[in-house]
C-alpha cells in the first residue's frame, strides 16, 4: 500500500487512550483514527472538533423532511386537481387529510434521508477493512491508528507506548 | 448505581456472553420451530382455500363486512408500538435501563408491522389486485381517495414498516461487528457483508450517534400519527360505537399496553434460556411492570369515558350500541376483555408481582388477550349493530379465519425466534455503554 505508514496503539483503558490521543493532538497530530467498541464520553470529549467540528447528518434529515412534506402536498393536490371527484362534500383540494400523507412523506424521507447520511458520513460500505483495524477493537480493547511519514514513526510509537498501550504494532 | 443498569460485567464478558447466544441451538428449539411451522402451514392452506372459494368462507356478510382480518391488523400494529416506545422514545428521554430490552422490542415492532402488512392482503380476497392501494399513475386518471382513511393507513403502515426496519438494522451494525469479530469461517463472511465493514471509528460513531438520534426523533411522532391513522380507519365513520374523537389516543394507548404486554411475554423466556440474568434484572421487569400498569390505568379511564359519552349524549343510537355490547351477544367477550386490560394488571401495583416472572406472564397473557378481544369488541358489535335494526346481523368465526388468525402468531414467533438465533437480542454496544468502563488509574 502506498499510504504513509502507519503505527497503531492498542489500549486496554479508557484513560490511557484519553492520555494518548492528548498527547497526539498536542504535537499537532491531525491524521489519526480512534477505534471503539461503544461511544465513550471522556474520548469523544478528547476529539472534540476532531475530525469535524459538527456532523452534518442533520442537513440530510431536514433536506429529506422537507422533500418529504412538499412531495406529500405536491402528490394529493395535484392527484385531486386531475381527478376533481367530490366525495364526503369536502372540496377538491381538502387541506386537512392531505396533512396526514405530507406528514408520513416527511417522517419516511426525513428517515431515508438520515440512513443515506449515516452510511456517506461514516464511508460505509468499506468492503476492506482499514490497516489499522483490529477485531480486539469490536470487544473490549480500543485503538488508535496515526497516519505519518516513515520518518516519524519511532516518535509516534513512543508516544502511543507512553500513554500507556498494551501492544504498538507498525 | 443508576438505575437499571449493569455494574457488575466486564467489556469482553459482555462480548462472550451475548455472542454465545448464537450459538447453535438445542432441540428444543428445533422442537419448538416445527409446531409453530405446522401451524403456519394451516394457515396458508386455509388462507389458500379462501383465495379459491371467495371471501364467504371468512363468514364475510352484511353488515359484518369487517371482522377477525381486521381486528387482526389492528392488534398487530399496537404490538409493534411499545417496540417504538421502548427503542425511540425511551432513547430520547435517556433512561437506561432500557439498553438491556430495547433490540428484542425493536425486532417485535418489525415483525408485528409484517404481521399486521398481512392481513389488508388477505383481506381485500382478491389480493393480486392489492397493488390497487398504492397511488400510481394509470391511464385513465383514476387515482386513490386521499381524503379516505383507508389510504391514510397505506400511508402511515408503509412508513411504519420501513422506519423501523432501518431503525432496527441502524441500531444493528456495530454490533453485528462485534458479531463478525467473534465469529469465524462462513459466519464470519456473512457477519462480515451484514455489518457493511463497520469498524467503529471516531467519525463512525460521531455521524452514527447523531443519525440515531435523529431517527428516534422521527420515529417519536411517527409512532402517535400510526396508530391515530388505523383509529381513524373507525372514527371517519358515523357509526355508534365508532364515531369519536376519544379514538386515536384510546388506540395509541391501547397499542402501547397491549405491546408491552408481548415485550414481557418474549423477553421472560429469551432471560431463562439464554440465561441473560445479569442484563435483564428485576428492576428491568419492575420499570416494565410499572408502565404496563400506568397504561392499563389510562386505558380503563377511557373506557369509563367512553360508557359516559355515549350515556350523557343521550343519544339513542349511541346508548343502545353501547348497552348491547355489555349485554349483548358479546357480552362474555366484552366481560373478559375488562378482565385481562383493567383488572388482571391492577395485581401489578404489588411490588412482588411486578418481580416475580410467573406473575407477569401470566397478566401479560390476559393482556394479549384483553387487548384482542378490545380491538374485536370496537370492531364487531358496532358493524352488528348499525342505526337500523333492519341491517343487524351477528357474526361467527369460521375455520379459515380462525385458523389464520393463528397462524398469525406462528409468522411472528418463527420470525421472532429465527432472529434471536441469528443477530444479537440484546444490543451488545449499548450494554457496553453502561457497564463501568475500564480505568487503570481511577484516581488520576
Amino acid at each position: 500500500m502506498s499510504r504513509p505508514s502507519g503505527v497503531v496503539g492498542v489500549f486496554a483503558h479508557v484513560d490511557t487512550t484519553v492520555r494518548a490521543i492528548h498527547a497526539l493532538r498536542a504535537r499537532g497530530a491531525s491524521s489519526f483514527t480512534v477505534y471503539t467498541p461503544m461511544p465513550v464520553d471522556e474520548i469523544t470529549e478528547a476529539l472534540e472538533g476532531h475530525p469535524l467540528p459538527w456532523s452534518p447528518v442533520r442537513f440530510f434529515t431536514l433536506a429529506g423532511g422537507i422533500t418529504g412534506t412538499a412531495g406529500g402536498f405536491a402528490l394529493t393536490i395535484w392527484s385531486h386537481l386531475k381527478w376533481g371527484l367530490v366525495t364526503g362534500g369536502k372540496p377538491i383540494v381538502s387541506i386537512p387529510p392531505f396533512v396526514i400523507i405530507a406528514f408520513e412523506l416527511t417522517i419516511l424521507l426525513g428517515g431515508l434521508a438520515t440512513l443515506l447520511a449515516v452510511f456517506l458520513t461514516g464511508r460505509i460500505p468499506l468492503f476492506r477493512r482499514s490497516p489499522g483495524y483490529d477485531p480486539r477493537f469490536s470487544s473490549d480493547h480500543f485503538g488508535i491508528a496515526v497516519e505519518c511519514p516513515p520518518a516519524q514513526a519511532a516518535e509516534v510509537r513512543g508516544l502511543l507506548q507512553a500513554a500507556g498501550a498494551v501492544e504498538v504494532r507498525g | 448505581m443508576s438505575e437499571g443498569t449493569v455494574t457488575h460485567v466486564t467489556l469482553g464478558q459482555v462480548n462472550r456472553d451475548i455472542v454465545r447466544t448464537l450459538e447453535p441451538p438445542g432441540s428444543l428449539y428445533y422442537f419448538w420451530m416445527s409446531i409453530i411451522g405446522l401451524t403456519l402451514s394451516a394457515a396458508i392452506l386455509a388462507w389458500t382455500y379462501q383465495i379459491e372459494i371467495g371471501m364467504g368462507v371468512a363468514g364475510y356478510r352484511t353488515p359484518t363486512m369487517w371482522a377477525f382480518y381486521i381486528t387482526n391488523f389492528v392488534f398487530w400494529i399496537g404490538i409493534g408500538h411499545a417496540g417504538t416506545l421502548i427503542s425511540a422514545i425511551l432513547y430520547l428521554f435517556r433512561a437506561r435501563w432500557r439498553t438491556s430490552i430495547y433490540r428484542a422490542a425493536e425486532a417485535m415492532t418489525v415483525f408485528a408491522v409484517m404481521t399486521a402488512g398481512l392481513f389488508p392482503v388477505i383481506h381485500v380476497g382478491r389480493m393480486w389486485y392489492v397493488y390497487w392501494l398504492l397511488p400510481y399513475p394509470n391511464e385513465r386518471y383514476l387515482w386513490p381517495n386521499f381524503r379516505s382513511p383507508l389510504l391514510w393507513d397505506v400511508f402511515a403502515v408503509t412508513t411504519y414498516l420501513t422506519i423501523s426496519v432501518v431503525f432496527f438494522y441502524v441500531g444493528l451494525i456495530p454490533d453485528i461487528a462485534a458479531v463478525r469479530d467473534a465469529s469465524t469461517g462462513w459466519r464470519r463472511r456473512i457477519y462480515g457483508i451484514l455489518a457493511l465493514g463497520w469498524e467503529g471509528a471516531d467519525r463512525q460513531w460521531k455521524h452514527y450517534r447523531r443519525g440515531y438520534g435523529l431517527l428516534a426523533a422521527l420515529a417519536t411522532p411517527l409512532v402517535v400519527s400510526v396508530h391515530s391513522v388505523v383509529s381513524w380507519d373507525f372514527a371517519m365513520a358515523l357509526l355508534p360505537g365508532w364515531h369519536s374523537t376519544l379514538f386515536a389516543p384510546f388506540f395509541v394507548n391501547g397499542a402501547i399496553f397491549s405491546g408491552f404486554a408481548m415485550v414481557l411475554v418474549l423477553i421472560l423466556p429469551m432471560r431463562y434460556f439464554f440465561n441473560l440474568y445479569p442484563y435483564i434484572t428485576d428492576r428491568h421487569l419492575d420499570a416494565m411492570g410499572k408502565l404496563t400498569l400506568v397504561t392499563s390505568l389510562v386505558l380503563s379511564y377511557f373506557y369509563v369515558c367512553e360508557g359516559f359519552t355515549a350515556w350523557y349524549s343521550a343519544n339513542v343510537y349511541e346508548w343502545q350500541s353501547y348497552v348491547w355490547k355489555w349485554v349483548g351477544t358479546y357480552g362474555p367477550l366484552f366481560w373478559l376483555q375488562i378482565f385481562g386490560n383493567s383488572v388482571a394488571p391492577l395485581s401489578l401495583f404489588s411490588r412482588r408481582a411486578r418481580t416475580s416472572p410467573v406473575t407477569l406472564y401470566i397478566v401479560s397473557i390476559f393482556v394479549l388477550i384483553g387487548m384482542w378481544l378490545e380491538r374485536f369488541i370496537i370492531i364487531v358489535p358496532s358493524l352488528a349493530r348499525g342505526f337500523h335494526p333492519y341491517t343487524w346481523g351477528n357474526y361467527a368465526p369460521r375455520w379459515p379465519e380462525i385458523t389464520i388468525t393463528v397462524g398469525s402468531f406462528a409468522f411472528f414467533f418463527i420470525l421472532f425466534l429465527a432472529c434471536i438465533r441469528l443477530l444479537p437480542s440484546v444490543s451488545i454496544v449499548e450494554v457496553k455503554e453502561t457497564v463501568p468502563h475500564p480505568v487503570k488509574e481511577p484516581h488520576a
